[in-house]
């Protein structure tokens, strides 16, 4: 009987078992990622809006009580509640960061790469320059600037002092110093990736339209908002929405260059979860989470909204 | 003619201001290394001098003989998990672009783009649940921590699919006529083919790797395994008042990633400009 079949199988369908491994052969190319994929990102993902159901301590399994949205609460609108302070506190320094970032950061690359678009003499050295520091780590960054910004021995008081201006200001633990410093060390940090991006962006601008608008008569304000950013659109919109993003993220700066202060004023928002989460004392992942998400919202929203305003003003 | 001339006054200009603007920008990096060559008391003497007055490799011979000085360690620790990672990445984004971009299956593409808009997704939703999934994986304090989770990002799978999709169908066609399979179609004609695009997504994960800071600060706490960035944020800890040594530190952080930025500069510049260009 059996051997009977196994015979019949064999004779009767050679072809079918040639097909079958040409049928799986898509999964032993796309499997790999996404195994991987859901173990690290869809699972965690779901999960995350799980455990900010939770009121958790630890990270201990047995510590954990199921709260509903209470996490959400406490931090959106219980006014008298610790967590609604740091949330807050954190979510408006996060803002004045980005704030007070993202223009610098759109805008100063696109004038480096204006000047390099012009192909002046040396112009690879200068984009190498204007690239170098974003190789960095943002420990050597925060290394190289509190050494730069040192009160009594950095070089920038130093040359204040030299050209009889400032009195040793406190760069990192006064403010606005402390603000001025961090958007400073992050344009000078990061701007090379918009200035490569932007200028190849630029040289794709056909000659022809600025030639037309010279017959014109126009001058290089109306060439630059006529002209330039109009044909730069696509990459301005994806540039503006990408350095927003990464604004809002920022951790590294503040927790090593300024640790935070002075008085909390520079504590973003990724800082208090991460202390809420991991940090010494009483770690309680489940309301960090949930400040995680609403972080995460938040940063999903303006993304969007961004898009649809640099559209509309397009049109 | 006048066209020319205010061409070249245009670039006459431009030229001065990027170099005033690039001597501001080199000048933090400068100082750093002017003091790492200063001794630690002609580094706390506020002077302006950019060159040494009394020229010293005491910084980094300390650094080099150091018994508790780790960074070489932290440096390895980082070569490990950010060469690890990026090896993994090159081979399971390649296949996984071959599957998005050269292979015929139902619901490819709509599986494909579900995969991309998982990028709005911001990563600070995961973070704390990732580090649970650690926990129960036994991998906190382990490099496997810093390699594996990363493999599953999307956007070197997007770069290598755009690449695939540029690559001429008669050429797999007919390789297919002649019988070879996709296995040897992936290795014998895409791989060779899209090398430029491999070595910018090589470039991007392993820097990617080596820079981060956040995720090895939370799921690495034993000095063995920790890796440079936040070896050397605590080195700053450390040293507080050893400003030349600090210096001589940040000028060895420095040293691998200029290095590798020296041999491939062209390729970083295509590659972000790929980016760049997606939409």
């Amino acid at each position: 009987m059996r051997l009977n079949l196994k015979a019949s199988n064999v004779s009767t369908t050679p072809s079918a078992i040639k097909e079958l491994p040409k049928r799986f052969e898509p999964a032993l190319f796309i499997l790999p990622h996404l195994i991987i994929f859901s173990v690290f990102f869809i699972f965690p993902f779901f999960y995350g809006l799980v455990i900010s159901l939770y009121d958790w301590h630890h990270f201990f399994p047995e510590q954990r009580t199921f709260i509903g949205l209470a996490n959400y609460r406490r931090i959106l609108f219980e006014t008298d509640h610790i967590y609604y302070e740091y949330f807050w506190r954190g979510l408006r320094n996060t803002l004045t960061f980005v704030a007070l970032s993202v223009p610098l950061l759109v805008a100063f690359p696109l004038f480096i790469a204006s000047l390099i678009n012009t192909e002046p003499r040396g112009y690879k050295l200068f984009r190498a320059i204007f690239y170098l520091p974003s190789l960095f780590s943002i420990a050597t960054l925060v290394l190289i600037w509190r050494w730069v910004l040192n009160t009594n021995l950095g070089v920038l008081n130093l040359t204040l002092a030299h050209l009889g201006v400032g009195t040793n200001i406190a760069w990192l633990s006064s403010q606005p110093f402390a603000w001025i410093s961090l958007v400073m060390m992050t344009v000078w940090w990061t701007i090379g990736g918009n200035m490569i991006i932007f200028t190849a962006a630029l040289k794709d601008v056909p000659d022809m339209l600025y030639e037309s608008a010279d017959i014109d008569g126009a001058n290089l304000f109306q060439k630059f908002f006529r002209i330039t950013l109009p044909s730069i659109r696509n990459q301005l919109v994806y540039i503006f929405i990408m350095t927003t993003l990464a604004s809002f993220n920022v951790f590294g700066q503040p927790q090593l260059a300024t640790g935070g202060g002075p008085q909390q004023t520079t504590t973003v928002l990724m800082m208090y979860i991460r202390n809420i989460a991991f940090g010494g004392g009483r770690p309680r992942p489940g309301i960090a989470t949930a400040m995680a998400v609403c972080m995460g919202i938040i940063m999903i929203i303006i993304s969007i909204a961004q898009t649809r305003i640099i559209k509309r003003m397009g049109d | 003619m006048a066209l020319k001339k205010i061409e070249q006054r245009k670039k006459r200009i431009s030229f001065w201001i990027l170099v005033s603007i690039s001597v501001v920008w080199v000048m933090p990096v400068i100082w750093v290394i002017s003091t790492s060559f200063k001794s630690e008391m002609e580094a706390v003497s506020g002077g302006l001098n950019l060159i040494p007055r009394d020229f010293t490799l005491a910084s980094y011979r300390f650094i080099f003989t150091d018994q508790n000085n780790n960074i070489f360690r932290y440096i390895r620790n980082s070569f490990i998990a950010a060469g690890t990672h990026t090896g993994l990445y090159l081979l399971v984004a390649s296949l996984a672009a071959y599957g998005y971009g050269i292979l015929q299956f139902k619901g490819r593409d709509r599986i494909f783009w579900l995969l991309l808009s998982t990028m709005m997704i911001p990563a600070v939703m995961n973070l704390i649940p990732l580090y649970a999934v650690m926990i129960r994986f036994e991998w906190l304090n382990r490099l496997t921590a810093l390699i594996v989770p990363g493999l599953g990002g999307v956007f070197g799978i997007f770069l290598l699919r755009q690449f695939n999709l540029t690559i001429p169908k008669d050429l797999i066609e007919s390789a297919k006529i002649d019988g070879a399979s996709h296995l040897s179609i992936y290795l014998r004609i895409i791989l060779p083919l899209t090398k430029p695009a491999l070595i910018v997504v090589g470039l991007f994960s392993f820097m990617g790797n080596w820079n981060d800071y956040l995720w090895p600060l939370i799921v690495i706490n034993d000095d063995a395994v920790r890796t440079l960035p936040v070896g050397l944020a605590i080195m700053q800890g450390n040293y507080t008042i050893f400003y030349s040594r600090l210096m001589a530190a940040t000028v060895v952080s420095i040293i691998p990633v200029l290095a590798l930025f020296m041999a491939s500069q062209r390729f970083f510049i295509k590659g972000i400009t790929m980016t760049g260009i997606k939409q």
